[in-house]
């Protein structure tokens, strides 16, 4: 047997992240020594608490009253009819703040709460994780401060507003590529300044250990429902499962419940940009190389010398250079395919979910559509289910400027 | 003696006398990639030991002068690949131990293995690596005692004791000694209340200890004599050489205590 195939029985049977926090090769822990006992004291509270009865209580009912969940599953019919394929689609964009990003942000709040944090802070790319931890810490009492970076504060402004409006602070980052990698960064920063009273509320599948780990438990309740309730209306498995990666959180929620299904195939939509040539797109898995970056061993776009890239992305969620180290192990195992869906792309299917189905998609699920659209074509009358990770409110300004801006 | 020892030795005969030793830090290429080799110089001149850091594009560990520095020289083109190559070509070496302070993935990117043997060539005596904590760093500790060369373990006011013995046993050249829970560059100064977590840290140690974070002048001198064997300058210096300040000068009014 193939050392892939046995890292895939070892995922599926439960047994990674191992004891040193790692998915295989990838993952660890690779950050300052002031923030270790930070990390260790992160993940006893993760072992204690996370499937604990109480929590898992507070947490579900919490989902179920003030999240909305479960979310829905739509069969999109008309989209279905245009494009070939039966299109079902994952409505986190109908969970409460517009996103999945809520499932992770509230788990990890009552987690925060139980670990006696007294302060909370936040890093965000497209404003959705900065807006579900606004509204997470609202909801527990906990002061909240969110970093951004300038470049997306300007492009996801309704998002920053909404923010402010539950209560935390935003600080604009200005230093470095001023994105989602910077803002990192910062709140890194400000948590090696406060390690043990402030907690890092981290928004996506990266980092550290345990957060790969702790954000896909909190997020794989996205999979979990959409198999339960495909299965549950067409008695048998789709044939396919499409989410778009930038970090990779949705995309490993909605994974994780079909890793196993091998039947099931898996493809996983990074932001493809303007092309393959670099700094072209944020497309990490598929032009990217092994490295270290915001504390764990994964797939990065570096240069040469190991200088992390400058990335582009229409989508400022999906605008990042690395990726969580789960999926780096699931794409070496060739359990999941990682494929990309460009700028241009993403924005017709934005234009095409509006049209035929009533729904406005954030452009960071409207690159698993444009996967879904190329899938459709190979597989004209078979069934996908796509992860609609976010609504589109918060991405007006960019459609002012390109689907609105070509119309009188 | 090997590369790594000469690094403590250098500390220790600086601080026969009871003064800290000055670890001098130094982004390569900043302010400028063509007077590298002669900032160095001067500088090696007035520390005991050179801590020179290779830029990235994200130090998460440090404050707002050193990402500028670290901007500039990559703006520079200064690469790791370029500042062996100019190391490699200080002929004779300077008497003064050499480190490289460098986040992980431009160590990885070179590979670990080709990196001791560049590093040995150039005269590098260690590696200090803020975002390789002590339970990663086996390969990389191995790669570079092979050839003789240090890897630096740095401690915090945070770190448990238990897990302080482990990390001191595991020290080579000195045990970096960080005075705060935060990042470089703060105008803070040292904590009052950081001598006992020193003391602790000297007491678990086999070689010297340097304290970093928030050395600004003469007053946390003063404040740590007695309490570490060293102390590493590093943001303060970066300021001065961004004012077009004499480093010698400064380095020197540090030790013997009289403003510049």
């Amino acid at each position: 047997m193939s050392t892939n195939s046995d890292a895939l029985q070892a995922l599926i049977a439960g047994r990674f992240p191992d004891e040193h926090g790692r998915f295989g090769a990838f993952g660890g822990r690779y950050v300052p020594e002031t923030l270790i006992p930070a990390l260790e004291r992160l993940a006893e509270g993760v072992r204690v608490h996370l499937h604990d009865t109480e929590f898992r209580q507070a947490l579900g009912s919490e989902l179920a009253t003030w999240v909305g969940r479960p979310t829905a599953l739509t069969y999109a019919g008309r989209l279905s009819a245009e494009w070939g394929a039966h299109i079902w689609l994952k409505r986190e964009d109908l969970a409460h703040t517009g996103a999945h990003k809520i499932n992770n942000a509230l788990g990890q709040a009552l987690l925060a709460q139980r670990l006696g944090a007294r302060r909370i802070v936040a890093e965000t790319g497209a404003g959705q994780h900065g807006v579900a931890s606004a509204a997470a810490c609202a909801r527990l009492g906990l002061p909240c401060t969110v970093y951004m970076g300038a470049i997306d504060m300007e492009r996801q402004a309704p998002n920053v507003g909404r923010m402010r409006l539950l209560g935390a602070q935003v600080v604009p980052v200005t230093g470095g590529d001023r994105t989602l990698r910077a803002a990192i960064d910062e709140a890194l920063r400000d948590w090696v300044s406060d390690p043990l009273g402030t907690y890092y509320l981290l928004g996506s599948a990266v980092g550290p250990h345990p957060y790969p780990y702790l954000v896909r438990e909190l997020q794989a309740v996205i999979g979990r429902e959409a198999r339960a309730q495909f299965q549950e209306t067409a008695g048998r498995l789709p044939d396919a499962v499409i989410a778009c990666v930038g970090g990779g959180s949705n995309a490993i929620g909605m994974f994780h419940a079909f890793v196993p299904d091998r039947g099931v195939e898996i493809i996983g939509i990074e932001a493809g940009g303007r092309g393959a040539m670099l700094g072209g797109n944020a497309a990490t898995l598929s032009f990217g190389r092994p490295g270290v970056l915001h504390g764990s061993y994964s797939m990065l776009l570096q240069d040469a010398d190991g200088q992390i890239q400058e990335t582009h992305s229409v989508s400022a969620g999906l605008d990042y250079p690395g990726v969580g180290p789960e999926h780096a192990l699931l794409a070496q195992t060739g359990r999941v395919r990682y494929a990309t869906a460009g700028d241009e792309e993403s924005l017709a299917a934005v234009r095409a979910l509006c049209e035929l189905e009533g729904i406005l998609p954030a452009l960071e699920s409207a690159h698993a559509l444009a996967g879904a659209r190329h899938w459709a074509r190979a597989h004209a009358g078979g069934t996908v289910v796509v992860c609609l990770s976010g609504r589109g409110d918060k991405d007006m300004p960019t459609f002012q400027q390109t689907l609105l801006a070509e119309r009188p | 003696m090997s590369a790594h020892e000469r690094i403590s030795a250098a500390i220790r005969a600086a601080n026969a006398n009871g003064e800290p030793a000055l670890v001098a830090y130094l982004t390569a290429g900043f302010p400028s990639r063509a007077r590298f080799r002669s900032d160095l110089r001067r500088i090696a001149a007035a520390a005991d030991v050179v801590e020179i850091g290779v830029p990235f594009t994200d130090p998460m560990a440090d404050g707002v002068t050193i990402q500028r520095s670290s901007h500039a020289a990559l703006e520079q083109g200064v690469s790791l690949r370029w500042i062996l190559a100019e190391l490699e070509a200080i002929l004779p070496r300077l008497a003064t131990p050499l480190l490289l302070m460098s986040y992980l993935n431009p160590l990885l990117a070179f590979g670990i293995e080709s990196l001791a043997v560049a590093a040995e060539r150039a005269g590098v005596a260690g590696f200090i690596v803020p975002d390789l904590p002590f339970d990663e760093g086996d390969a990389m500790h191995a790669a570079l005692t092979a050839r003789g060369l240090g890897l630096v373990q740095m401690v915090t006011p945070v770190t448990s004791e238990e897990r302080l013995v482990r990390i001191c046993a595991r020290g080579q050249g000195f045990i970096y000694a960080v005075t705060v829970t935060g990042i470089t560059g703060r105008n803070t100064g040292v904590p009052a209340d950081v001598t006992g977590y020193l003391d602790t840290v000297r007491r678990h140690a086999h070689v010297p200890v340097c304290a970093g974070f928030g050395i600004r002048g003469r007053e946390q001198l003063t404040q740590l004599r007695g309490h570490v064997d060293g102390v590493v300058i590093g943001s303060a210096l970066v300021e001065l050489l961004e004012q077009g300040g004499d480093p010698v000068e400064w380095l020197q009014s540090l030790r013997n205590g009289r403003r510049p």
